[in-house]
């Protein structure tokens, strides 16, 4: 009897929190939606918008973003991949303290991050006990600074991508599928980049995913470091435009969805929390 | 040579290739001493420096003397720790209401969905979608004064406020909690809620005296984690209130801007302090974290 007055009792409080927590949600988007829709008295118009894609600087800015993006991706999967694969297969002992590495950028914030990059490398690299100093300081030359700020990002996405990397490696049997390779007279380089990452690519790419939410908007370490991409100029923007700004948060927003969508697709909504289940 | 025999020869190859075997792993540990470890080492040795370039404690003291140093910590503290408690509330209530709450499973998958995006939704675009909803002419500000006659900013309200950016931080707060949280309800067996309602429990009783207590090492963990996530965050802060607020983060962003301190090893000395802070919190996270496994797997 008690089960069958609990079917017909509608959940009150469960929808209240719901409501609660999607009005939470929605609300400042829709703000910034509708903010960025009336830059023209009186009549919904996008004329934010086009202001706002009419900029050079915001395609400057942005592509060069995307750019960072892609680089740390891509030097990410190199750095990684064969890390944990390694480890899988060769060197289990290291597997503690390679995880203990990859959450310290947990510990470490974007800004405490930046100013020890800064303090490390706006000096000229000195060779401990000499008197020997090594060319330029990195932040001093273009090519120094993104080098610095793609380490940087590397870090802060770090602790994703290697969880992803590495739960999508316990799920294929690497060990096996490395073994048919060898037997089949595949080399190390032939068994990561036809074998291994085939076989986890939707672990790469929902890591791939969150490290491009991260880094697309990113303005710390961009703003200390002097790059000039998109988060540095959003914020700039904001000083002195009121409309474009929020237009362009509002794309942003619908690019963080559409990462986050991808990621929920592919891997059957497991991608944000790999390590609860 | 007793290679033949089979304990030895299982054993001695292994040293050395396990010395080889590290090898794999270089690339990756070069990495983090160029970008984790160098950084954090030298803002620990820089703590420790005095401007002459000797050993010195006087960095560490003056955190623990300078008020305002005290003042900025203490600021971030109580912001943190009211966000992850809001956050930690609401983020878990809605983890309840789509796990074990009774709502369609369909809500469940959207929730999850949206709490990834916002939990990533954080600095300059989160700041300004809060001064187009909760600022002098925002979207709810203007809304209340209209439908209801409250007008927020004459009751006191101010985005720019400790209030406002406690407001702004839930947004990226609560759906973290959601995404911890939401698994763990999951692993509250349905066996144990029939057992107490076998036995006569109502449901408030099995709230309070099973599945909280179950869940509580869970709950505080994952409200460490929200503590440390606000600790940390800087751009957001930054973006809206243009450093009025002196939170932690934004006096260290000074600093590293230029020397405002004119003592950059102090500097140092308030960086080092909050990594300490969030390693604590980290260690407390993963240490609740290992408690609730046992039961809830």
């Amino acid at each position: 009897m008690k089960s069958f007055a609990r079917l017909r009792n509608f959940p009150f409080w469960s929808w209240l929190w719901f409501v609660l927590g999607v009005l939470y949600f929605v609300l400042p988007l829709f703000a910034t939606l509708e903010f960025s829709l009336g830059m023209e008295r009186d009549v919904i118009s996008l004329k934010a918008y086009q202001r706002a894609f009419a900029d050079p600087k915001f395609w400057q800015t942005f592509g060069y973003s995307v750019f960072l993006a892609a680089m740390t991706i891509i030097v990410s999967i190199i750095l990684i991949v064969p890390t944990a694969y390694w480890i899988r297969l060769r060197l289990p002992e290291a597997r503690r303290i390679v995880e203990f590495i990859t959450l310290l950028p947990f510990v470490i914030p974007a800004i405490i991050l930046v100013f020890g990059l800064i303090r490390v490398y706006s000096t000229p690299f000195h060779i401990p006990f000499t008197n020997i100093y090594l060319g330029q300081p990195l932040t001093n030359f273009k090519f120094g600074t993104i080098f610095l700020i793609i380490g940087g990002y590397m870090v802060l996405g770090l602790p994703y991508m290697y969880r992803s990397v590495d739960t999508g490696m316990r799920t294929v049997d690497v060990r096996t599928l490395t073994e048919a390779a060898q037997s089949l007279g595949a080399n190390w380089f032939v068994v990561i980049v036809r074998v291994i990452l085939p076989n986890i690519r939707t672990a790469l790419l929902s890591g791939s995913l969150l490290t491009f939410a991260i880094v697309v908007g990113e303005v710390v370490l961009a703003s200390f470091l002097g790059v000039q991409a998109f988060g540095p100029y959003l914020f700039l923007l904001g000083q002195h435009r009121a409309y474009e700004p929020a237009a362009l948060t509002f794309t942003t927003f619908l690019l963080t969805w559409a990462s986050m969508g991808i990621i929920q697709l592919v891997t059957g909504g497991q991608g944000q929390t790999a390590g609860a289940h | 040579m007793s290679e033949s025999t089979p304990p030895p020869s299982s054993n001695m190859p292994t040293p050395r290739s396990n010395w080889k075997n590290w090898i794999g792993v270089m690339p990756f540990f070069l990495f983090a001493i160029m970008f984790i470890f160098l950084p954090s080492v030298r803002l620990f040795i820089g703590s420790f420096t005095n401007e002459e370039g000797h050993f010195t404690l006087d960095n560490v003291r003056q955190l623990f003397t300078q008020q305002y140093i005290i003042n900025s910590y203490l600021l971030s503290i109580r912001i943190s720790a009211t966000t992850a408690l809001g956050g930690g509330i609401l983020g878990f209530l809605l983890a309840y209401s789509v796990t074990v709450g009774g709502l369609p499973k369909a809500l469940r998958s959207a929730l999850i969905t949206f709490s990834g995006v916002a939990s990533n939704f954080a600095g300059v675009p989160l700041a300004f979608a809060f001064v187009a909803t909760l600022g002098r002419t925002g979207f709810v500000t203007t809304m209340l004064k209209d439908v209801f006659g409250l007008n927020l900013y004459d009751a006191g309200f101010n985005l720019y406020s400790f209030l406002g950016l406690s407001l702004t931080y839930m947004y990226f707060q609560f759906p973290l909690m959601v995404l911890v949280m939401a698994p763990a309800l999951d692993g509250l067996k349905r066996e144990w809620r029939e057992a107490a309602e076998n036995l006569g429990a109502t449901s408030i009783q099995y709230w309070l005296r099973i599945a909280l207590p179950i869940l509580l090492p869970s709950i505080l963990g994952a409200m460490i984690l929200l503590f440390g996530n606000a600790f940390g965050a800087y751009a957001t802060a930054y973006a809206l209130t243009g450093g009025r607020l002196p939170i932690i983060t934004i006096q260290i962003g000074a600093q590293v801007r230029g020397d405002v301190l004119h003592n950059p090893n102090l500097g140092n000395a308030m960086a080092m302090g909050m990594v300490i802070i969030m390693a604590i919190s980290l260690a407390g996270y993963s240490w609740l974290q290992g408690k609730t496994e046992r039961w809830l797997r």
